[in-house]
């Protein structure tokens, strides 16, 4: 993975720039000796590493806007960080950056049921913002799987789904307001606890935008009351294809369960005997959950088991009780944990259109074939966002390569039929050199003289996104 | 007037321009700042390109009918679930509403506060910006982070970045049932504590509104479920026991009463036949009885539990002015050309936002000539 060359003149001006930074900063906010900075030397995409310059960890919008008026004063790139669980690279430093963490603006501002909002720091983690809300029954909905870990920042700037988003929609439709920081240190407020924008839609524009137009520190989160209750169903089928149109049969039903995710063989073997979660042999398996009271859940599920039984399933398990509720969903939740218990993967993210699934499916079995690497299927079959796990070799010279190039194939492909190339995960660096694959130059630069307003000296987190021939002339302008 | 019949003549006819634009669909919402130039009319880009039902996907060009969509999807039991408002009765205008029209000014309706607005439903755009480059951003699926998210600036953008020639949404399933509690006599205080009981119990409302003066002159709190028909009926029943203590309450659930009780909030239809300036306020839902306060309106409609207020004031009214500073913004939806050229639709923004905006609109229109000024 190419990055751009360090600046050896901001290289070569560390002292100085540290030294400043120190004097903005509480001790022990900024790190800079090079065993510790090496703790910021990679997000979860750990293929690519580089420690950067030095690290900081402003608790305050105040100590953002401080370290931000630095570094744009000094020329220094900067990398926003959440929690670092980035499966694209998006917090991947280079050697010239500063790491700009937030793990330390974790706190809950205000809570208001009546409005059903609440307002964060943005390094609070995901789950942590539904714990602040739980004793009332409210939550947060998205529910990307790393939402122990993951940290509302994140969750900002690569627009993070879940398994759930089938029914409440991803960050963008339940975030409301934001504070953030411009590169030159201004601090803007977006939004709030109101619907929609009163001019044009910046906070749609902010989201999802990977770091680079801003550094977000405080956020207005839509909270939503439980549901009464939840239960999901198991499904096996002997094909992908009968699965597949189970799916589709369901969703034309006019039932719309909250989740539908889906298995191949490879994924319910490996995380069967990982989780005990005791599922059927076959080639594909469904968990399809519902939400409402007994009688509502009973109901849908009455519906959705009859059309599973239309496709000649090899077993259909409800679940009775919250135990058997709990291990349906065992497997799922500990997919990608299992997979690499056994081996090393590079974990893909494409969107399809549903109906393209089966044709999808066979072209990653023959791809599989032709690469000589084994690839376990897991996914949110309900909005079509596939994860396609290709297993590799990390000791093997030259394994690391021919998966990647099998990834940008099924890439690709989900391209070509009508799909993206990520719809979770962002692009960060992983994705960043398929960009033309899925975008026209003109589309490109469209979308590049969006960052040239925000950031112009293109100093935020700007070797991402945009394949590096597209943003030099860019950034080596502003260097 | 300029009149393209597809995405390459629309180009052509933007990189050809030699002045100001006046982009329009189908004509039936003028709001903002009138625009000095020539009609660009993009009805002619018309007809559904792709509908998957199995997908819950609609794919269709700039300038088709909103009537058509909805006909469509209502065969396969579908629906735009943000529920578009209709602006003619509103605004006195004639012509077709277009689907082009609903993006460019993000029109939503009641169940935005459940469902999501218009730029939540939109998965993709294509668009001819003002150097008359065609673009595209999103596409057909329902999750998509791949770049910056153009589709949601283009949503509410007023066609001042571009204009639009193909837009798609994801749509949803239209429930069998629906029942809508209603609560008499209310102040708007109380309607708007009901209101929030209602939006934050877990039966899923689907609609919060509140008029102070029904038809019959007395206030009417209006809370609705939608779902299959038991579910409906238990929720209903439910939510009436969550309510209890706000008075009495009667549950209607005969489709066309309650799909003309909805239409009439969507449409703001109490405001039709009275004179005067209608504004629209986008509030925190419990600061929406006090800041309404303050208009010292000759009427009033409340939606999205409060969050959502229209105000009906006289002619001319600089009804910011009145309002002082408030959390939201207002805009301007209804007044005369002259009010409109001189009041501001558009809550002007702190000036950090202001730069960004003109920023954008300086890369996306550098020759300034689409929709100039509609915005302020």
């Amino acid at each position: 993975m190419e990055m751009p060359v360090p600046s050896a003149a901001v290289l070569s001006k560390k002292a100085r720039i540290v030294a400043r930074l120190q004097e903005v900063l509480p001790e022990g906010a900024v790190i800079h000796e090079a065993q510790e900075t090496r703790a910021y030397e990679c997000d979860a995409l750990t293929a690519y590493k580089c420690p950067p310059l030095a690290a900081v960890l402003p608790a305050s919008t105040d100590e953002v806007s401080a370290v931000l008026r630095i570094c744009h004063d000094e020329g220094v790139p900067v990398v926003p960080r959440g929690s670092g669980t980035s499966l694209a690279g998006g917090a991947l430093p280079t050697a010239d950056s500063v790491i700009l963490g937030v793990a330390r603006l974790n706190a809950v501002l205000e809570t208001d049921y009546d409005n059903r909002v609440i307002r964060v720091q943005s390094g609070r983690t995901n789950l942590s913002v539904t714990g602040a809300v739980e004793e009332q029954d409210f939550f947060y909905a998205p529910d990307p799987s790393s939402q122990l870990a993951c940290a509302i920042a994140g969750n900002i700037a690569m627009n993070s789904g879940g398994a759930h988003c089938l029914k409440y929609g991803v960050t963008t439709n339940n975030l409301l307001g934001v504070t953030m920081v411009t590169m030159a240190g201004e601090v803007v407020e977006i939004g709030g606890a109101h619907l929609d924008a009163g001019g044009l839609d910046l906070l749609g524009l902010i989201c999802g935008s990977e770091g680079q137009l801003g550094v977000v520190t405080e956020a207005t989160l839509r909270i939503l009351r439980k549901p009464e209750g939840a239960r999901p169903v198991l499904m096996g089928y002997r094909s992908a294809e009968a699965a597949g149109a189970c799916v589709a049969d369901i969703i034309k039903a006019g039932v719309l369960p909250v989740a539908i995710e889906y298995m191949d063989r490879l994924c319910i073997e490996v995380t069967d005997k990982f989780s005990g979660a005791g599922y059927p042999d076959c080639e594909a398996l469904l968990i399809v959950e519902v939400e409402g009271s007994e009688a509502e859940i009973d109901e849908q599920l009455g519906v959705i088991l009859q059309i599973a039984r239309n496709h000649d399933p090899v077993e259909l398990r409800e679940a009775k009780d919250a135990d058997e509720a709990a291990r349906i969903w065992l497997g799922r939740k500990s997919a990608f944990g299992a997979v690499g218990r056994i081996n090393d993967y590079m974990c893909l993210d494409g969107t399809i259109p549903v109906s393209a699934l089966p044709h999808v499916l066979k072209r990653i079995g023959e791809m599989s074939e032709e690469y000589g690497l084994a690839v376990g299927n897991v996914f949110h079959a309900g909005d079509g966002n596939m994860h396609p796990l290709i297993l590799f070799d990390a000791n093997k010279p030259g394994d690391l390569e021919t998966c990647e190039a099998m990834g940008a194939e099924i890439l690709k492909l989900c391209v070509e039929v009508g799909g993206c190339l990520t719809g979770e995960h962002g692009v960060g660096i992983e994705k960043r050199d398929l960009m033309h694959d899925q975008f026209s130059g003109d589309d490109l630069e469209a979308q590049m003289r969006v960052k040239d307003v925000f950031d112009p000296a293109w100093l935020l987190n700007p070797a991402k996104v945009f394949p590096l021939a597209a943003s030099a002339e860019r950034r080596d302008f502003a260097a | 007037m300029l009149a393209p019949n597809d995405e390459t003549d629309l180009a052509e006819a933007v990189a050809g321009a030699a002045g100001p634009l006046r982009v329009v669909g189908g004509g039936t919402r003028p709001i903002g700042k009138p625009v000095a130039g020539e009609v660009l009319s993009v009805a002619g880009l018309s007809g559904i390109s792709l509908y998957e039902p199995g997908a819950l996907t609609l794919v269709a060009r700039a300038g088709t009918p909103v009537a058509e969509v909805e006909a469509a999807l209502a065969a396969e039991g579908q629906r735009l679930a943000f529920e578009p408002m209709e602006h003619r009765g509103l605004l006195g205008t004639s012509g077709e509403p277009t689907i082009g029209g609903v993006v460019a000014a993000n029109v939503s309706g009641p169940r935005r506060v459940q469902a999501g607005a218009c730029r939540d439903f939109l998965l993709g755009v294509r668009f001819v910006d003002g150097r008359g480059t065609v673009l595209k951003n999103g596409g057909r699926v329902m999750k998509n982070v791949t770049g910056y998210d153009l589709v949601k600036l283009m949503a509410g953008s007023y066609g001042t970045l571009g204009v639009l020639s193909e837009v798609s949404f994801k749509v949803l399933p239209a429930p069998a049932a629906v029942a809508v509690l209603l609560i008499e006599g209310l102040d708007d205080g109380q309607a708007v504590r009901a209101m929030a009981a209602a939006l934050g119990s877990p039966f899923e409302v689907t609609g919060a509104a509140h008029t102070p003066k029904g038809v019959d002159g007395a206030p009417v709190t209006m809370i609705r479920i939608e779902g299959f028909e038991s579910q409906v009926r238990y929720r209903a029943s439910a939510l009436a026991d969550v309510l209890a203590e706000f008075g009495e309450i009667a549950i209607e659930t005969d489709p066309e009463r309650t799909r003309a009780g909805w239409a009439w909030v969507r449409d703001v239809e109490p405001f039709h036949v009275l004179p005067g300036d209608v504004w629209r306020l986008s509030v925190k839902p419990s600061d929406g009885p006090e800041v309404a306060a303050r208009a010292e309106a000759d009427g009033l409609l409340y939606d999205w539990g409060g969050g959502l207020v229209w105000v009906l004031v006289p002619e001319g009214t600089d009804l910011r002015a009145r309002l002082g500073a408030f959390e939201g913004h207002a805009t301007l939806v209804r007044a005369s050309e002259a009010t409109r050229a001189t009041l501001p639709a558009f809550q002007p923004e702190p000036a950090p936002l202001a730069a960004i905006a003109a920023g954008l609109r300086e890369k996306f229109d550098p020759r300034g000539i689409l929709n100039p000024g509609l915005m302020g």
